[in-house]
């Protein structure tokens, strides 16, 4: 187990080190002169060579990507040029927005997901088979940013029961004091009910929408994965047992069929952080994704450079520790070398 | 997708195909966008582009089928035109990452060795990152515009061929015809194509089907975001953009683009899962 770990450590850090690579070329593969491009048309000549010395623009190519490591190892990602903060900051300050969005869309998906896939596997070939399956493949090809439109249309202008932007009331937002950013758990630290009603009453819409496609892909997975477990002889036994249906299903074949859901689980998960940046422009939620969109469209490299390598390096973590999980799902899986 | 049990020789796929209702439905609905793209300037009530600000959030109407935006322009004409940009997206971005990816792949698993390992990882750095994370990577390198978008979603699709055409070749490499052609003298690049190549055809067909879809659906995504498109242009993904700010007043010109999307995208998708199924020897 423990070498097991240290060679998944070193094959993230390897990745991370190529992702770096691939970032830290970002300034360079920009066409012409990438401090023009960054300050802009009407930069003097002395922003323009301040930059190129703060960048180490003037350097050979090796020298600078030595330096950009060695500040990626003291944790130093520089200071976005458009808003001259340094990007660590702003991270920390964004992300918070941007996990309890995902995090909501990820137990949104898990739960309906798994649920669909059951129902459909347990009345296969019924109504609510077809049901659930056209729904979910319907559910792959929609784009989430009109999915979103189309949920703030429905909910907050025509039935007005959901807000349609933003984390809080901006009145209520006014007496909470943001500790850990996270406005669930920073209402009810406030013992603010109100608030904290209304940050859940925020957070419906926005995780719907990012949770939709993954819940789809999950309730295929965990249906065909669920089918072909209770083909097992050993659920044959558990009903001569004298079991009920359903405790044969969830106790006995549902474990069993997770891993593959697993899986999934982890994919989708990369798919989350992408889609968060779609979902946050529709809802104008203040987290990572806003921010990295209009790092984009303000091309400020710097703030881009430390975004993707955050959200990469959360990626990989991610995936690592699925890959963790498969062991406690299935006994019989040893990750590592004790598998040989 | 399981691209071990897919292949070409066999002498019923177009029959499967006919009989699966995925590809009828999925073909129907693209060859009515093709149609639409082609005939666009005999179906479009009005010129796409102009604007006229007395008529602005207007309704619909006899006049105006979905209505107008923001600028009076016509919403139904602007996505009969928007056809004409989703359908090239799709199919240029498709062709440049099938083309590169076909090429990577085919390369790294053909002469194999160091050659294959830096293609290879590479390729699994790309996929390290959210798709739409990658293609925002380059549009910062490149700076905004639709062409930008679609070379972004080109290149962020590569990784995905290159490594279909690369675990067929090697499948494909060890076969006698392969080490027949290679006894008689042929050169590695006739061998790749003549006679590695047309046999991996199959898994990457069906990919590209899907694949079309997935471009068209990231390119308006990044439109959508105001990082593809210019602004005006009658592309759906900043059409939903530039009227999500007036989606109380003109619903129908933020449902109309989008459902468009959905369409089209749903259109590949169908038709793809069906080849699938057709292009499996294990269903029947």
């Amino acid at each position: 187990m423990l070498s097991y770990l240290i060679q998944r450590f070193l094959s993230i850090g390897l990745s991370l080190l190529g992702v770096s690579l691939l970032v830290f070329l970002m300034v360079h593969l920009i066409p012409g002169d990438a401090a023009l491009t960054i300050a802009g048309e009407r930069a003097t000549e002395e922003v323009l060579t301040q930059l190129r010395e703060d960048m180490g623009l003037d350097k050979p190519l090796y020298h600078q990507y030595a330096k950009f490591l060695w500040d990626l190892v003291r944790l130093d990602l520089g200071r976005s040029f458009k808003t001259k903060q340094p990007v660590l900051e702003e991270i920390k300050r964004y992300f918070p927005a941007t996990a309890e969005l995902t995090l909501a869309a990820m137990a949104f998906s898990i739960f309906f997901g798994i649920a669909a896939g059951i129902v459909a596997a347990v009345y296969r070939g019924k109504f609510w088979d077809y049901f659930s399956m056209s729904t979910s493949l319907a559910g792959i090809s929609m784009p989430i940013f009109w999915l979103g439109l189309m949920l703030i249309l429905l909910f907050s202008y025509y039935l007005k029961i959901l807000p349609a932007t933003g984390r809080l009331d901006t009145v209520l937002s006014l007496d909470i004091e943001s500790c850990t950013g996270f406005y669930l758990i920073d209402t009810l630290l406030a013992g603010n009910f109100v608030a904290f009603k209304d940050a859940i009453a925020h957070l419906v819409l926005p995780a719907i929408t990012l949770g939709t496609i993954p819940l789809a892909i999950i309730a295929r997975m965990t249906r065909s994965s669920l089918l072909e477990v209770l083909n097992e002889p050993y659920i044959t036994t558990a009903y001569a047992k004298g079991l009920s249906k359903w405790v044969v299903i969830i106790k006995h074949a549902l474990k069993n069929s997770m891993v593959p859901v697993l899986t999934v689980i982890g994919l989708e998960f990369g798919y989350l952080m992408g889609g968060a940046i779609l979902t946050e422009h529709i809802f104008s939620w203040p987290g990572l994704g806003s921010w990295l969109r209009s790092a984009v469209e303000a091309r400020d490299v710097r703030a881009v450079q430390g975004g993707v390598l955050f959200v990469s390096f959360l990626f990989m973590f991610v995936n690592l520790i699925v890959d963790l999980l498969y062991a406690y799902f299935d006994p019989r899986i040893r990750v590592g070398d004790e598998a040989k | 997708m399981n691209d071990t049990t897919i292949s070409m020789d066999q002498p019923n796929v177009f029959r499967k195909l006919l009989r699966h209702p995925s590809a009828t439905i999925g073909a129907s609905i693209i060859l009515f966008f093709l149609i639409v793209a082609i005939f666009a300037p005999l179906i479009a009530t009005h010129d796409p582009m102009q604007t006229e600000i007395a008529k602005r959030l207007k309704g619909q109407s006899g006049e105006h089928y979905l209505g107008t935006d923001g600028t009076g322009r016509d919403v139904f004409s602007r996505i009969v035109y928007g056809s004409r940009i989703s359908l090239k997206v799709g199919l240029i971005a498709i062709t440049f990452s099938l083309g590169f990816g076909t090429l990577f792949g085919a390369i790294a698993g053909y002469f194999g060795g160091w050659l294959d390992n830096l293609i290879m990882r590479v390729m699994d750095m790309m996929l390290a990152m959210p798709s739409i994370l990658l293609a925002m990577v380059i549009v910062t390198i490149l700076g905004q515009s639709l062409t930008n978008a679609i070379i972004a979603v080109s290149i962020v699709y590569i990784p995905q061929y290159a490594r279909i055409l690369r675990a067929s070749v090697l499948k494909v490499r060890e076969l006698d015809y392969v080490t027949a052609a290679k006894v008689i003298g042929a050169s590695d690049i006739r061998i790749l194509t003549t006679t590695v190549l047309p046999n991996c055809l199959a898994p990457l067909i069906v990919q590209a089907t899907l694949g079309i879809g997935a471009a068209i659906l990231d390119a308006a995504g990044l439109s959508f975001l105001g990082l593809g498109a210019e602004v005006g242009e009658p592309e759906w993904g900043a059409m939903l953009n530039e009227n999500t700010k007036h989606i109380r007043k003109a619903p129908l010109a933020v449902t109309a683009p989008g459902m468009a999307i959905f369409l089209i995208v749903l259109g590949f998708n169908l038709l793809g899962d069906a080849l699938r199924d057709a292009l499996d020897p294990q269903i029947d």
